[in-house]
């Protein structure tokens, strides 16, 4: 499967021989779990590990989780209340479920931000970044759906505050929310879709994920140096790579474990600090709560949405809005065209670098102006993180690639691991 | 990397923040016996304050969430069989079996709010918990443990004795409630409740006693959810020092440590 040459399975026993003839299942998990895997990848290479974790974990809790819930607008915050006091171990599922996601978004986001400093969506690795952010939007459909379920005061709200913005497009707006809602208004139709739809993404972010390592099987990995694997033979491939199993499982199960610590501590002792303290109010139509805010994991995105306080020849503020908040990540996606560079490791490019981390800071700037009140300089600030955000993509980038002089790059990614642990030999010469 | 993770946990402060920022006046702290990762429920404070809800709060405000047979778990107030089932039988609720109210039994919820526009208390202690901090970054929320249950003693002892009428509603002015006008009446005064354990029963000690209590009412699994978190800290660093010592040996003869 892998362009890198490395050794493949071979059927030994009749019976492997006869299996490997009708489906050769077992020579495609060799071929995944041996696959050559550049041996200076460094901890940023750590999520992929995580965010599987977290997809796997997601479903079984919340295939528990559904055994004892009822989408229906008069039980469902009974509902989830009587799982955190009378299903056993019901609180463990729950809060695992909720903060759960929010370690899954802290994964992805992490996992965005390596491959945009590490050059990861360049040629050849096109598609396993577009399938990536397919799977990074339907992770938000999933989240904010899933939020709804608990039928609090946010997730009232939430529900309606989001599907308002499909009804800010011009003409069709009102239909399209309509047909979301199913009905005027978010009710009791609403909350079964969104149950409906919430069990359903998440088994097609599986589909997607399995594409997503498919392609970057099939490309090899990225590495922090950027330089390629060698691929002439399996003699040159093998002084890049590793295998996968043994040891980049044990180095990515380590990190796992660390960050499940944490996550476990989160869970223990502080499960609600993420969540708002409104969702505990059953929802209320008739009670708008003072500030309705997204999960802190959609703020950037809704700072950018509330930043276009302005309307441009006939399309109102509203909807430029929406077309700025998918478009920011539409242009993300964008990126493997946008950049011009030749080199492809941030690392080695002296001026991107403060770019890079210039965006990292924005995106903190924006999540921090998406929970604000859209008052004093906040609109302000969200214009200018929202305009830094499109500039950096489609016009730093390429930019960028023209007049940046990267530094010189390692020969091989042999050359650059032999720099971080010198050969003995070479120690004593 | 490390700046990544740093800033995202500061910017977690910073972006969850403001959003509870609306909760109201700043929290008082106050130290109760749960905060904490190994704070626990007094047993003798919530059985205080379960006698203090139903002899005050109890005439107003609902509890539907709560069912009388966890009166007697543990990690609770834990009452015995015989007083669960006394203590409910001071209760009439609803059964739609008979289509009309009977005494209650352990295996009943406590009834409803039966005043309107009284809010049920059962998650009033997370609902409530606000967002407190320098600047907003909820800081004191881990590091002091403050929540909803300081909320509850805040606006219980914040009465300035003022009122006022506004269209024909009477509203007390009460320095923790948002807005600074609440439509509850002063609900406590000193010396109202006699605790059977002769514990101080002055406005501040009753209030304590019962935001605790309906911190339980609110989390009633948090004491066996600390000792799950305990354990699962403990066995996962455990597990985290093994695979990073394997880890560790796997990598060495690559690495030239070997």
């Amino acid at each position: 499967m892998a362009g890198i040459p490395h050794d493949h399975y071979e059927p030994k026993s009749g019976f492997e021989k006869w299996l490997d003839a009708r489906l050769p299942i077992v020579g495609v998990l060799y071929s995944t779990l041996t696959i050559p895997t550049p041996k200076n990848l460094n901890w940023m290479w750590i999520w992929g590990i995580v965010l599987t974790f977290c997809l796997a974990i997601q479903i079984i809790t919340g295939i528990v989780l559904v055994m004892h819930y009822t989408p229906h607008v008069d039980m469902a915050f009974d509902s989830v209340e009587h799982i955190m006091r009378d299903v056993n171990g019901g609180w463990a599922l729950r809060y695992i479920h909720a903060n759960g996601a929010s370690l899954f978004f802290i994964a992805v986001y992490a996992h965005i931000f390596r491959g945009l400093y590490y050059g990861s969506y360049k040629s050849p690795r096109e598609i396993t970044w577009i399938i990536g952010m397919l799977i990074y939007l339907l992770m938000m459909a999933t989240g904010f759906l899933g939020y709804v379920l608990p039928w609090g005061q946010m997730s009232f709200w939430g529900a309606t505050v989001i599907t308002g913005l499909f009804g800010a497009i011009p003409g069709i707006g009102p239909i399209i929310q309509e047909w979301l809602l199913g009905g005027p208004a978010v009710d009791n139709a609403t909350l079964n879709r969104f149950f409906s739809l919430h069990y359903l993404l998440p088994f097609v972010i599986v589909g997607l994920v399995v594409v997503h390592i498919w392609a970057f099987h099939t490309t090899g990995n990225n590495n922090p140096t950027g330089v390629e694997v060698r691929r002439k033979s399996k003699a040159e491939a093998q002084k890049d790579t590793l295998p996968f199993w043994p040891y980049f499982v044990i180095k990515d199960l380590f990190a796992l474990c660390f960050i499940l610590t944490i996550f476990a501590a989160v869970v223990g002792f502080m499960p609600n600090y993420l969540g708002h303290p409104d969702n505990y109010i059953p929802a209320n139509p008739l009670a708008t709560p003072a500030h309705i805010v997204p999960e802190w994991y959609y703020l950037p995105f809704y700072a950018i949405l509330r930043a276009i306080t302005f309307d441009i020849w006939f399309l109102d503020a509203k909807f430029l809005g929406v077309l700025a908040m998918f478009g920011s990540i539409f242009v993300m996606a964008l990126a493997p065209w946008t950049d011009t560079s030749s080199t492809r490791s941030g690392r080695f490019r002296p001026m991107f670098k403060w770019y890079f981390w210039l965006l990292g800071v924005d995106f903190m700037v924006l999540m921090w102006a998406g929970a604000r009140p859209a008052e004093g300089l906040v609109p302000i600030i969200s214009l200018i993180g929202a305009i830094y955000w499109f500039a950096y993509f489609l016009v730093i980038l390429p930019l960028l690639g023209r007049i940046e002089k990267p530094l010189p790059v390692p020969e091989t990614i042999e050359a650059d691991f032999d720099a971080h642990y010198p050969p003995k030999s070479s120690v004593e010469r | 990397m490390k700046k990544i993770i740093l800033s995202s946990v500061l910017a977690l402060g910073l972006g969850t923040t403001s959003a509870f920022a609306a909760g109201g006046g700043q929290a008082h702290d106050h130290d109760f016996s749960f905060e904490g990762p190994f704070g626990k429920f007094d047993q003798n404070q919530l059985q205080r304050g379960l006698q203090v809800y139903q002899e005050v709060c109890s005439a107003c405000h609902g509890l539907r969430q709560v069912a009388f047979r966890t009166l007697g778990d543990e990690g609770g107030p834990h009452l015995t069989e015989d007083q669960v089932k006394g203590f409910a039988a001071n209760f009439d609720v609803y059964d739609a079996e008979l289509d009309d109210t009977r005494t209650a039994k352990p295996a009943d919820k406590f009834p409803a709010s039966g005043v309107e526009n009284a809010p049920d208390l059962s998650l009033m202690a997370k609902a409530r918990a606000g967002f407190s901090g320098p600047y907003g970054l909820g800081i004191n929320q881990i590091v002091k443990g403050m929540g909803g249950p300081e909320y509850i003693l805040d606006v219980l002892t914040s009465y300035t004795g003022e009122e006022k009428t506004q269209a024909g509603v009477t509203l007390y002015e009460n320095t923790a409630f948002p807005g600074g006008w609440i439509a509850m009446a002063p609900p406590i005064s000193d010396e109202q409740v006699e605790f059977a354990d002769g514990h101080k029963n002055d406005v501040e000690h009753m209030g304590e006693d019962v935001s605790a209590f309906l911190m339980w009412a609110a989390e009633p699994k948090m004491m066996v959810r600390k000792w799950t978190g305990f354990l699962s800290v403990g066995f996962l660093l455990l597990l985290t020092v093994l695979l990073y010592l394997t880890n560790k040996k796997l990598w060495a003869p690559h690495k030239r440590k070997a």
